[in-house]
């Protein structure tokens, strides 16, 4: 596999990485990268560690980094997932900023110690902190529960002073979504499997309404609802399919909706095959909705994709 | 009787897996023995929605929307309430 660390990759120019990806020859992967200057998303971070553990250790070659941003890769701990000395000695008493390093979480327990970190290392205020620690906890659970990777999510996190906001990226090298959600559904294909994680009431262990004891299938739809409302990115990729959420007309983003294609959105499903799933979100800290205003929109859209969809089944009567 | 969830999930009420234990070990037992459940949510700061579909959800399948007769919510924040809100709504919806 070979992928290439651009000049500039965030969730809204995210495309052009993604296409460069190529997903040939599982067995090695070969990392390049911009020579001046390289500034991505977390969520960037988070796919090159987890597609690094699929592949043997020895396997790995990336190329000396000469950007002059390359200490950051090495802060993040990219280097340390991939098990590779990148050679770059960081100075000491660096200012520490605020992010989250790249961290591998396996388990239920990992993520509840790594929520409770999580806040204090973004310096957040308890009304920042709240749609955050909520998106992390069911990104990061989905994980756990249903990609079925022994080396569980990779996530990372940073704010940016430039924009004010946090930028999160989650990242497993599981079975990714279409499998999960074909265990109870028939998506043809990987965005329309992604499309149906996304609708709310639909979950991969169930088609009952209401799911099971532990699902709803509910969490996506609300992650992509706090992005929408807030009219921010929001991105996923598993398979060849791919999603984004794009930043929504202010005099529109209060409106919800359960199929995410009725949401503004570019989507594709030809992208490079990725092996599991990877989540990018951003989040804006200075115009964004209470988190209590917000469930409010989405308590609606989704008693109302219920109703919806129950409604599709009625039987209709026949008139002779 | 009363379930305090703070001592046993933490001020941020996500892990699932707790909220099932929560729901067999604490509330089903009481409400088959007939009793009132309070489930009280003192400094509990914020919770998902997967952790209150995972601790109340199977009590609708159980017993039916009447189970909200027989389970209370007490000191839940703003956002505490309209989660439960919504998954109290989505399950008796999918009903």
């Amino acid at each position: 596999m070979r992928i290439h660390l651009p000049n500039s990759a965030w969730l809204g120019n995210i495309d052009p990485f993604l296409r460069r990806f190529d997903p040939r020859d599982q067995k090695s992967l070969r990392i390049t990268a911009n020579k001046k200057w390289i500034s991505v998303h977390p969520m960037i971070l988070a796919m090159i560690a987890s597609l690094g553990q699929v592949v043997p250790r020895g396997n790995i070659a990336c190329e000396p980094l000469e950007a002059r941003s390359k200490h950051y890769f090495e802060r993040m701990r990219l280097f340390k997932f991939l098990g590779i000395d990148s050679g770059i000695e960081m100075t000491e008493h660096e200012p520490a900023g605020r992010f989250v390093p790249l961290t591998q979480i396996k388990n239920s327990s990992s993520l509840t110690s790594f929520i409770t970190e999580m806040i204090p290392l973004l310096h957040l205020t308890p009304a920042h902190a709240e749609p955050i620690r909520y998106i992390v906890s069911e990104l990061v659970r989905n994980v756990i529960e249903h990609a079925e990777s022994m080396h569980g999510a990779f996530v990372a996190a940073q704010y940016y002073a430039k924009s004010n906001s946090i930028r999160i990226g989650i990242s497993d090298s599981g079975i990714g979504i279409r499998r999960t959600i074909n265990r109870s559904y028939n998506a043809p294909d990987d965005l329309s499997a992604i499309r149906l994680a996304l609708m709310p009431g639909v979950t991969g262990t169930t088609r009952r309404e209401g799911g099971t004891e532990q699902n709803a299938g509910a969490g996506l739809f609300f992650i992509k609802s706090i992005a929408a409302v807030n009219s921010d990115f929001f991105a996923i990729y598993s398979g060849t399919g791919f999603y984004k959420l794009l930043k929504q007309r202010a005099r529109r983003r209060h409106v919800l909706h359960a199929d995410p294609f009725d949401d503004r959105h570019s989507a594709g499903n030809d992208f490079p095959s990725w092996p599991g799933t990877a989540v990018g979100i951003d989040m804006k800290l200075d115009e964004n909705e209470t988190f209590s205003a917000l469930l409010d929109h989405v308590r609606e859209t989704y008693a109302r994709a219920v109703r919806e969809r129950r409604r599709t089944r009625f039987k209709k009567p026949i008139f002779v | 009787m009363t379930v305090a969830v703070r001592p046993l999930a933490g001020a941020f009420a996500e892990n699932k897996d707790l909220a099932r234990d929560i729901r067999l070990q604490k509330i089903l037992p009481a409400l088959e023995r007939g009793e009132i459940v309070t489930v009280d949510f003192a400094d509990v700061t914020g919770a998902t929605q997967s952790f209150i579909h995972a601790l109340v959800s199977d009590l609708f399948r159980k017993y039916g929307n009447d189970v909200l007769d027989r389970i209370l919510f007490k000191n839940c924040n703003e956002t505490v309430q309209k989660v439960i809100t919504i998954v109290s709504e989505y399950m008796q919806e999918s009903a």
